[in-house]
């Protein structure tokens, strides 16, 4: 089975590195663009039938510091 | 005083931060590698600055996760005393053995001079050898030292005198201008610039040595 880990600064936590992009964005005139925020995306292969919260937990103990930073679990199923 | 110094993959500050304990504190130190579990009879553990594990997914993440920081923070815990400097520091926030976390410079760019700092509290034995309020001129030389923390954690670190150095002047963003903070109980100092890199006058400036020479003095 195969898991994707989103990994975001939390609100209010300053990115000036997606700051930098929404202004590279806007000197090369892509104005639609109103806000970057710029965070991880984690893919992993897990062994068959891992459960969510293990996955979790290793988003706590490692992958997100949790003081700056949420996650979000997305468990794809279906190989493709 | 008896020392270790942790030293990690990518560790680039290990020996100059032995250098300066020997130099201070008369005994050379036992370099410790990551790895291992255990530590040796100690009063002090430096975790020293540089680019562990290449920065990867945060700095001083992975780093924080190493064998020997069970035994680093049930040492810390014990009352022993941890000097975290720049990416070590990195790694006492990421262990939450201090609050906050290291954000990005604000500027995004990596920063490589002389600042100055106000030593804000000289009560503690890290600091013992400077005098409340002094200014100080220490280099930083960082990438991520952008200081992060909630507003109740910030006013907690206020309340508590657990702001230990600012920086005389924005640096990186840091909230509150902090450059380094100690945990309540005072045995463990988190610090982005390098106090190490200055003990000789020869290395441009002795303003780095009071912390060495404070910490001698209390821990023998």
């Amino acid at each position: 089975m195969k898991a994707q880990i989103f990994v975001t600064l939390k609100t209010g936590v300053l990115d000036p590195q997606g700051k930098a992009v929404h202004h590279a964005l806007g000197a090369l005139g892509f104005d639609e663009a109103q806000d970057v925020r710029q965070g991880k995306f984690i893919e992993m292969e897990l062994a068959d039938g891992t459960p969510k919260a293990r996955i979790e937990e290793m988003c706590e103990k490692l992958l997100a510091n949790t003081v700056i930073e949420n996650y979000e679990v997305r468990i794809l199923d279906g190989e493709t | 005083m008896k020392a270790a110094v942790i030293v990690f993959p990518g560790s680039n500050c290990d020996r100059d931060m032995a250098v300066a304990i020997e130099k201070v504190g008369g005994t050379k130190p036992t370099m410790v590698w990551h790895g291992d579990s255990d530590l040796p009879d100690v009063d002090l553990i430096a975790l020293p600055g540089g680019f562990s594990y290449g920065d990867y997914l945060r700095t001083g993440a992975i780093a924080a996760k190493s064998p020997i920081m069970d035994a680093v923070i049930k040492a810390a815990a014990d009352g022993r005393h941890v000097l975290g400097v720049c990416n070590g520091f990195q790694m006492l926030t990421e262990t939450g053995i201090l609050p906050g976390a290291l954000l990005r410079n604000a500027g995004l760019d990596y920063i490589c001079r002389d600042v100055e700092l106000v030593v804000e509290d000289s009560g503690t034995p890290f600091t013992l050898g400077y005098q409340g309020g002094e200014t100080i001129r220490v280099p930083v030389a960082h990438h991520d030292g952008n200081y992060f923390a909630s507003e109740d954690t910030l006013d907690r670190l206020e309340g508590e005198g657990q702001i230990v150095f600012r920086y005389g002047e924005a640096v990186n963003g840091s909230q509150r201008n902090i450059a380094g903070i100690r945990n309540r109980r005072g045995n463990v100092l988190g610090m982005m610039p390098h106090p190490e890199r200055l003990i000789e006058t020869e290395l441009g400036g002795v303003d780095g040595r009071p912390l060495f020479e404070g910490l001698a003095k209390t821990l023998g």
